[in-house]
């Protein structure tokens, strides 16, 4: 990801933060221009940091990049208020998720540009800490 | 050292990562015999100093009730910054929703970086200047592999927002003191990847004389004895030195096992004092009076005595910090070097 791309998209990696059209209510995330019902007007929409895993797969093959992490599980997530959301699931073992498994947002590096570039932080999930 | 206005905690969040690595393993390795602690922390792959500040610092705000974009300052005190030019406090502070309207800074000395943090937003909403300052101690330190530190230098941290006492506040600041020397007893170079220590240097002339120093200065000045405290903590660089350094100063094991985790952590650095601090705060009563005394190496120490207010019972919501203390997963050495990023590939 570029720089400039990387920081545009900063606050909604950073903060789970979507946008929500001001005419039918529709939310977003990532957030996007025009609304289905053709609307342009949007709000901010902060989404819920719990959820359950609805889905998920195990990366053993990662794209460029995310060989370091290896193998890594990716998940589908349905928060509480209902939006679905892809997301790297972490601080668990492949044969310990299952579906229906209770998980809360958290901070973590994503990716790094190399030695030099940047590190990438943003969203992903764990089994929630009680 | 008491600030113009009342000072107090109005927010407080710790974090450990969920991956230990037990002493013995260590020895197994390196054939050594005997150990300072059990085990300690060690991250995961996509942690670092900045993710375990954020986990500290969303906490510390989701328990204060405060809106981010009031606290007019946050700092972190870290040896172990991910870049080595651009502020860590940045990314935490736009993670927590802080920006743009706040200053941030990295603080820098060794062990005591994150009580350092604490001592200036202490200072800075005593004057009056921000209505809310986040202090944060934070590390993923480094251990050169079969050195002594291997065993302890761990990972972890501890976010405080200070504001101005009321019945908001958790925990006010009654005074602090600062003590500093010029002392050479561990350092890291430019460009190196592991510390370098004085071995048994680190102890007398360098530990204990800081920790002792600030101590006493600050019961003096606040007039006060050990036996008027609760609670309390010393840096933990391993567990024998905070045992040792409190019955100099005349306090009890009662008085210090609830703020000793470096047992089952290790030394989270300037996390240390901090993580410590949270420990005792989770189950503390209001009116309890606490003490701490960090140390970094350098080397200096700051001192603190708080007195826990009503406002804890409903500000301490959320996972404490024994929650992630018992949330582990045990890797062995090959993979430990993995996840701290010293396997060459």
């Amino acid at each position: 990801m570029s720089v400039p791309r990387y920081w545009r998209e900063e606050v909604p990696r950073y903060r789970l933060q979507g946008k929500k059209c001001k005419a039918c209510g529709a939310k977003y995330f990532p957030a996007r221009p025009v609304c289905t019902c053709g609307s342009t007007e949007f709000g901010e929409y902060k989404l819920s940091e719990t959820g359950e895993v609805v889905t998920w797969t195990v990366i053993r093959n990662p794209p460029m990049g995310y060989e370091k992490y290896k193998p890594y599980m990716v998940g589908l997530i349905e928060l509480d208020d209902g939006i679905k959301i892809l997301s790297q699931v972490v601080d668990v073992d492949p044969e310990e998720v299952s579906a229906g498994l209770k998980v809360e947002a958290v901070f973590r590096k994503v990716k790094e540009d190399g030695k030099e570039g940047i590190i990438q932080y943003g969203y992903k999930f764990r089994p929630v800490v009680e | 050292m008491k600030t113009l206005r009342q000072v107090g905690i109005v927010g407080y969040g710790a974090y450990v990562p969920m991956y230990r690595l037990k002493a013995s393993e260590v020895n197994r390795v390196w054939g050594g015999v005997g150990a300072p602690v059990e085990e300690k922390s060690v991250v995961a792959l996509d942690e670092d100093t900045v993710t375990i500040s954020v986990e500290c610092a969303k906490q510390a705000v989701k328990r204060s009730k405060i809106n981010p974009a009031d606290i007019g300052a946050v700092y972190v005190g870290t040896e172990s910054k991910p870049y080595a030019v651009k502020p860590s406090g940045t990314i935490v502070a736009e993670a927590i929703g802080a920006t743009p309207n706040v200053s941030t800074a990295d603080y820098e000395f060794a062990c005591k970086a994150g009580t350092e943090a604490m001592q200036n937003c202490i200072g800075l909403v005593g004057s009056g200047m921000y209505k809310y300052a986040m202090a944060i101690g934070a590390d993923t330190a480094q251990g050169k592999p079969a050195d002594a530190l291997e065993y302890t230098a761990a990972c972890g941290g501890a976010a405080y927002i200070f504001a101005e006492r009321s019945s908001e506040t958790i925990a006010y600041v009654e005074a602090s003191y600062s003590y500093v020397t010029d002392t050479p007893d561990f350092w890291r170079r430019a460009k190196q990847m592991y510390p370098r220590h004085g071995n048994r240097f680190t102890g007398a002339p360098a530990y204990f004389k800081h920790i002792i120093g600030a101590g006493k200065a600050l019961l003096d000045e606040a007039g006060y004895k050990p036996e008027d405290f609760n609670w309390a903590v010393f840096h933990q660089p391993n567990v024998k030195f905070p045992i040792n350094v409190s019955r100099m100063l005349g306090f009890t094991l009662d008085q210090i096992n609830p703020g000793l985790v470096a047992g089952n952590v290790g030394n989270t650095y300037a996390g240390s004092t901090p993580v410590g601090l949270a420990a005792i705060l989770d189950m503390a009563e209001p009116g309890d009076r606490i003490f701490a005394v960090s140390y970094g190496s350098g080397a200096g120490s700051d001192a603190f005595i708080f007195t826990v207010q009503d406002a804890i019972e409903d500000k301490r919501g959320g996972p404490k910090l024994s929650s992630y203390i018992e949330r582990k997963k045990y890797v062995d050495y090959s993979t430990y070097l993995r996840h701290r990023g010293q396997i060459i590939q």
